[in-house]
């Protein structure tokens, strides 16, 4: 328990990729069956136990604690699991000569009954120091919240097994914790699992972005050009009466969409846009196509005002034959005729721009027809459907950027590297009647830069501080003084979250305009503008 | 505050012919006693001042006459010149001195190097000052001898019952195993000059840790003074540009004031990973707002069970609280039946850890 406690504490506060990737790596090399499956599944969120409400575990510390010392202490440190784990009594006589195992405590904790939960879990706690209880209550309250995604935890285990980690996707659906036959085949003492469950995700294949010179290269006649439409990637598989909707990282996330879940009468896997709206009348805007995600349930209400569908641009597998192999000219073939076979409210097809040049291409792409689309794909004619981003297949060339020019006001010191620059930069625009301009946020960037500029600006952030708030400075910025940053942004989505009423997809500092008066800077009013279209 | 209010008899229990508010008590230059004219750890110059240890916060300069450990008057002079002072005078650890007739001892309290209790004792009645200390077994300093005495004044740094020290050796094993998992990186221990700098550096050794040690310029002198004490922390490099490139500090790990990592110094190090060794480390908020990657639990105040388990073993009838988190221990106190309340000492801060 010990070992998987030290491995949620050092995540929790690894800000950088690779080290949490070694960590986990490193821990998947040290801890044996079923302990490292249990880790990863809790990880995943994969891991079912039933929850403990915080309620029950506060009277559970307090009927072994002064309640007013329990309350000093959960006033001083803010969060309950952690004071609880804190706090508990520790008398020597009640701890075990060995702490329990990650795995036996999984098992205490799935075998307890509702009644039973808080009197196992007391026992547990008991048996515990205090990183392992403060794990072990985490496991019971839910949500991990470690910063790790379960896309990280996969690449983690194709690092671990040097696979790819494709291969780990296209399993994971078959496969239940603690994985012993996973650990097993990257460890190279088994076989790679079978897989027999029904209705697997299919990794996905991905685009590279159109690079300079990139089109001079390649022939126009061999590539077809759809829209790019903004909305999710979608996966729709129906095998045996198992229907699954899966995200770009194999995630399933049909809950989330029944209505259109409930359409897919066929034995298929397709690929394509997920959307909201009616394909036969309009395509709903990314700020509509949000309001469906990231639920676990949704609501009929929201599934009448904005039912989901899916623009298809790839048939994978129909009826048990896999097309992954044909080239794309075929396998599109294949796809028309079987989107006409589907109910036209949920499905439609990707429609294909016509193109005899880039020259023309470019200008389609520069004023699509329609706010939804950002941008245009390339697809080889004689492609085959690999998995991952391989090079020449598949480009995306996007539609350029919106900029604002916006005048930083916070900036916060960074991690790792970074720790002694001040590297993540709050930014606003001027709102307000003239002559009572004031700076509101609108989003917050911290790449663009390269490692001169960062070291500019980090000096310019030390030379006109104004106050300290911790690891935040709030930097000089009114009318006559001000850093102007010129940001960069894929989009605009409307916000309730934010003081500004808008919120900033991708932002990233484009250019750092020394040249430029901050009074000169972008108004609020230039951002709703773009809302509004 | 929630600790009840005992008629001035009760809470001022008869000592002698004395009342230990008579002995010392609380002025706004420190703890005074009356009959022996002198201060405690006074935050601002006066004639006469015994000092517990030296912190900055305790040991001020600028007394006319300090008595101290040799240790700390030692400290003192490298913090502050040799005329820190006007006059100093060594005190030897259990040793008596009479001062105006009030019997005055300094005994060791674990905190750092020279670090002392000092007993105050009149009439029969004695009153134990704890200044700040730990239990924790530290070979960097002499361990804390409790005292048995009438009223015991005990610091509360980390006075609330979510203050549990992990043992030191748990911490430093998981420094190096770190150490070990990142190689390419630089490992940055940020500790306080006076105490924490060399207890981590020496953990390191006892640990098996043999590469040299690099450091930052804060802590050159004390440490240089700790080894001349007999309290060996192996080789150290000063942390300098001149001493080599990035690529030099690849798998180094640097000790220095938790300060410095957040400046423009910490940039000759590659890729650091922000260590920080502190018991407020035991509270992940506290670590996640410092940018601390890997929080080490390392302190020089007595945790929440060594606070109770002291002051159980004084004997003491009653106890003052002092600097820190006074409420929760006072509410200890009354829970267990032993008289307490806040002492309200200004200008002590936690330095030391």
């Amino acid at each position: 328990m010990n070992r998987f406690a030290e491995l949620l504490d050092r995540l929790v506060l690894t800000p950088s990729r690779n080290g949490k990737l070694t960590l986990l790596t490193d821990y998947f090399r040290a801890v044996e069956d079923p302990d490292r499956g249990l880790a990863l599944a809790a990880i995943t969120g994969d891991l079912h136990i039933a929850a403990v409400k915080p309620a029950m575990l506060r009277m559970l510390a307090t009927e072994r604690m002064d309640p007013v010392l329990f309350g000093y202490s959960y006033d001083y440190v803010g969060d309950l699991a952690e004071t609880v784990s804190l706090v508990w009594p520790q008398t020597p006589g009640n701890i075990a000569n060995r702490e329990p195992t990650l795995g036996e405590v999984v098992a205490k904790l799935q075998a307890a009954s509702r009644s039973d939960g808080p009197k196992v879990l007391a026992g547990l706690l008991d048996s515990a120091g205090i990183s392992a209880r403060f794990a072990i209550i985490k496991l019971v309250t839910g949500g991990l919240r470690i910063g790790m995604s379960a896309r990280l935890a996969k690449q983690a285990l194709a690092d671990f097994g040097k696979v790819d980690v494709a291969e780990i996707e296209e399993l994971w659906h078959g496969l239940t914790p603690p994985y012993t036959a996973l650990f097993a085949w990257l460890e190279g003492k088994a076989e790679k699992p079978r897989n027999t469950a029904l209705a697997l995700f299919r990794p996905v294949m991905l685009s590279n972005p159109v690079g300079d010179g990139d089109l001079e290269k390649l022939d126009p006649a061999d590539y077809a050009a759809e829209w790019k439409w903004d909305g999710i990637r979608v996966q729709a598989v129906a095998e045996g009466g198992i229907r699954r909707l899966y995200s770009r990282t194999g995630d399933d996330v049909s809950g989330a969409f029944p209505d259109l879940a409930d359409a897919m009468h066929f034995s298929a896997t397709l690929d394509g846009e997920l959307l909201v709206g009616d394909p036969r009348e309009a395509t709903g805007t990314f700020s509509d196509l949000q309001q469906r995600l990231n639920r676990k349930t949704v609501t009929l209400k929201m599934q009448q005002q904005y039912p989901a569908f899916m623009r298809c641009y790839d048939l994978l597998q129909v009826g048990g034959e896999d097309l992954r192999a044909l080239p794309f000219r075929e396998r599109r073939g294949r796809l028309e005729a079987f989107v006409g076979t589907l109910d036209p409210s949920r499905f439609d097809l990707s429609p294909f721009v016509d193109f005899t040049d880039w020259q023309t291409l470019e200008e389609l792409r520069r004023v699509p027809p329609h706010p939804i689309i950002e941008g245009v794909m390339l697809k080889r004619w004689d492609s085959a459907y690999v998995a991952g981003r391989p090079k020449g297949p598949w480009f995306k060339w996007k539609r350029d950027p919106h900029t604002v020019d916006a005048v930083l006001m916070y900036a916060q010191r960074g991690h790792g590297k970074r720790s002694s620059f001040y590297s993540d930069y709050t930014f606003g625009v001027w709102t307000g009647a003239e002559g009572e301009e004031e700076l509101v946020p609108v989003g917050k960037a911290y790449f663009g830069f390269t490692d001169e500029e960062l070291k500019q600006i980090d000096k310019y952030v030390r030379d006109n501080t104004i106050e300290r708030f911790g690891p935040v400075r709030s930097v000089r910025a009114d009318r006559d003084n001000g850093l102007v940053l010129e940001v960069a942004f894929e989009g605009l989505n409307r916000s309730t979250r934010h003081k500004s009423g808008v919120a900033m997809r991708f932002p990233r500092i484009s250019r750092l305009r020394w040249d430029k008066p901050a009074n000169e800077a972008d108004r609020i009013e230039t951002l709703q503008a773009l809302l509004d279209r | 505050m929630t600790y009840n209010r005992l008629p001035a008899a009760e809470l001022y229990p008869i000592l002698g012919i004395m009342r230990a508010s008579d002995l010392l008590h609380p002025r706004p230059e420190g703890l005074y006693c009356p009959p022996g004219d002198f201060f405690i750890d006074p935050v601002r110059p006066v004639d006469r001042a015994l000092i517990t240890h030296g912190h900055s916060d305790h040991a001020r300069s600028g007394h006319r006459s300090v008595l101290a450990t040799r240790q700390t008057l030692d400290i003192m002079g490298l913090r502050y010149g040799e005329n820190f002072a006007g006059t100093t005078q060594a005190a030897q650890l259990g040793e008596t001195i009479a001062l105006n007739g009030i019997s005055v001892s300094f005994h060791p309290a674990g905190h750092v190097l020279g670090s002392a209790q000092i007993s105050v004792e009149h009439q029969g009645a004695r009153i134990v000052a704890s200044g700040d200390y730990k239990r924790q077994r530290d070979a960097t300093c002499a361990p804390f001898e409790p005292i048995p005495c009438d009223v015991f004044i005990t610091e509360a740094t980390f006075g609330l019952p979510v203050f549990r020290h992990p043992p030191d050796t748990e911490e430093i094993a998981r420094l190096l195993k770190s150490a070990a998992q990142f190689p390419e990186r630089s490992h940055l221990v940020g500790a306080y000059a006076l105490g924490k700098a060399q207890r981590v550096m020496r953990l390191l050794r006892d640990a098996g840790y043999d590469r040299p040690l690099y450091i930052h310029g804060a802590l050159a002198k004390l440490s240089e003074y700790y080894q001349s004490q007999g309290i060996d922390l192996g080789t150290l490099e000063p942390a300098t540009v001149e001493s080599g490139g990035k690529d030099d500090f690849t798998g180094a790990i640097v000790v220095g004031p938790p300060s410095a990592f957040a400046d423009r110094w910490a940039r000759r190090f590659p890729d650091p990973i922000s260590c920080f060794a502190s018991g407020w480390m035991r509270i992940r908020q506290r670590a996640k707002q410092g940018g601390v990657e890997l929080p080490l639990i390392i302190s020089d105040h007595a945790d929440w069970d060594e606070l109770t388990a002291t002051i159980k073993e004084t004997g003491a009838e009653e106890i003052w609280v002092t600097h820190g988190r006074e409420e929760a221990l006072v509410r200890w106190c009354e829970l267990e039946g032993i008289a307490a309340r806040p002492l309200h000492l200004v200008g002590y801060e936690d330095e030391g850890d």
